[in-house]
């Protein structure tokens, strides 16, 4: 029995490796922001260029309307790796896959989270 | 006035906030027009964005406190302020499309239009008598009479004769009774001037590069300048010599280097000239640029703290204080104009997004979004002075660019 645990531990450990992956990712997780900072950052930094309404700016509208011929998957990466020729930078370097999941959900369904 | 709006007696910023607008409502509701206000000057006071809850809180950097907060006006988060000419009244442009006109002393709105769905910003023109608005959507230029907010003119800023318009950035007032803008989607600038009357006459320059993202005018109005984010440089429009159209400047910046993501575009409004060296913010890059307006020619790189957002000159001119974009933008650092050295730096708060001096510089005002705070500094000493509460705050604006070109 005891052993059998050991045996589960390392198997956590090893799967909680490999999910963390590279030391920028585990350390993005460290930090890992919570759903209202979240929040905050789409409301605020997101809205800088497409509104805090999410009505567009610079950047495109974000309701969900404009939004239904994406998926996301097709949202979280536009968001990590950005859009080349356009304003909209990668943000990788200071958002997690799981955050930027989270965010193209939110925008999804109009701010519910 | 002063009175209702005690900053010592604020401790939650939400809470007497609510408080203060059910005042100011009902001071709203007994103020008429002929309402008398009480006798001051504006010379010291400043407006301030709130930008989550469109609001405008007036700011009385004498007795540094908030005298007013105006509410009703739209979609703030990108907002900016002009002031008229008598330095009373002030125009709100929101991301919204809305243009509202508000009297700083009695806290009221004045006038109220929904010209456009998306907007950028706007300018008033050298004679105080037009005010125009930056659109996004519907793309192009509206002008509206100060007084009324009746439409003066339409500039739409159509691509090719088709259905398709640009956005536009980067709108100045400049002399003559001018106003000067660009064209995000297809890399020009327009002169609208109104010296004639209201039908203006608009000459188109093209080909002046890639997305310009913002521009500015020199405070003498002579140099229209635009920064360009989909290549590196700027361009620049003589505004006394306009037959030779605009030069390409910087154009050798970062040629080679890969840049860093933008997270937020550089504001070139309240461009820093100390002597005769500006100094800009680099796209995309840890740096400001020094450039010497003789020449034109870059004459330094000054490594920053992160991408620089607004770099603005202490009114001295001895130094210049730079703030910084998402993530870095708790920070703000100060640069010696003389050595180019970092001779100070704060940590106000979480989302630092707009400085602003006092006309003489004895004090600086920062807006710390997510601290719900509004940091009055010494600048000299780099000691607090006030700390006040106001929900998200974002530009400050200061009544004395009722009286400078290009503010």
């Amino acid at each position: 029995m005891r052993k059998l645990h050991k045996t589960i531990g390392t198997l956590v450990a090893g799967w909680t490796f490999l999910v963390a992956g590279p030391a920028v990712a585990s350390e993005l997780q460290e930090h890992a922001r919570t759903p209202s900072a979240l929040e905050q950052m789409v409301r605020q930094d997101c809205g800088s260029c497409h509104g805090l309404t999410f009505k567009g700016g610079l950047g495109s509208p974000l309701l969900p309307e404009n939004l239904e011929n994406y998926s996301v998957e097709d949202l979280s990466s536009i968001i990590l790796d950005g859009l080349p020729g356009t304003a909209m930078p990668p943000w990788r370097a200071i958002i997690s896959e799981s955050e930027a999941a989270w965010m193209a959900r939110y925008l999804k369904t109009g701010g519910s989270k | 006035m002063s009175r209702f709006f005690p900053a010592k007696t604020r401790r939650s910023p939400f809470r007497p906030l609510a408080t203060l607008i059910a005042i100011g409502a009902a001071i709203a509701l007994n103020a008429c027009a002929s309402s008398p206000v009480a006798l001051r000057g504006t010379a010291d006071l400043a407006t301030v964005i709130a930008r989550a809850s469109g609001e405008v809180a007036i700011l009385d950097t004498s007795n540094k406190q908030f005298t007013g907060i105006i509410g009703g006006l739209g979609d703030l988060s990108h907002a900016s302020i002009v002031y008229a000419r008598d330095g009373r009244f002030a125009f709100v442009f929101g991301r919204d499309g809305g243009l509202t006109k508000i009297d700083i002393l009695s806290h009221e709105i004045v006038a109220r239009t929904l010209q456009a769905g998306n907007s950028i910003g706007g300018a008033i023109s050298q004679d105080g008598k037009l005010v125009a608005v930056a659109n996004y959507e519907p793309g192009g230029v509206r002008v509206f009479d100060t007084e009324t907010l009746e439409l003066v003119a339409d500039i739409p800023t159509t691509i090719d004769g088709g259905p398709d318009r640009s956005k536009v950035i980067g709108l100045v007032d400049a002399p003559g009774n001018r106003f000067v803008f660009s064209l995000w989607d297809t890399g020009e600038i327009w002169i609208a001037d109104f010296s004639a009357g209201n039908t203006p006459s608009v000459t188109r320059y093209q080909n002046i590069g890639i997305q310009p993202y913002d521009a500015l005018i020199t405070p003498d109005g002579r140099y229209y300048i635009a920064g360009l984010f989909g290549e590196d440089g700027m361009a620049l429009l003589d505004l006394w010599h306009l037959q030779s159209g605009p030069q390409r400047i910087l154009d050798h910046y970062g040629k080679g280097e890969e840049r860093l993501p933008v997270y937020k575009m550089p504001h070139l409004e309240g461009w820093a000239i100390a002597g005769k060296r500006a100094f800009v913010p680099a796209v995309g890059r840890h740096e400001v640029l020094v450039i010497d307006t003789e020449t034109w020619q870059e004459v330094g790189r000054i490594p920053v703290h992160g991408q620089p957002v607004f770099v603005m000159a202490h009114p001295d001119g001895r130094h210049v204080w730079v703030n910084f974009s998402v993530p870095d933008y708790d920070t703000v650092q100060i640069i010696d104009t003389q050595t180019l050295a970092i001779d100070g730096e704060l940590k106000p708060g979480t989302g630092v997004l707009h400085m602003e001096f006092s006309p003489r510089g004895d004090q600086v005002w920062l807006s710390v979004r997510d601290d719900n705070k509004v940091v009055g500094y010494d600048p000299y000493t780099l000691k607090p002075i006030a700390e006040l509460p106001l929900p998200s705050p974002s530009g400050i604006f200061m009544s004395d660019r009722a009286g400078r070109i290009g503010l």
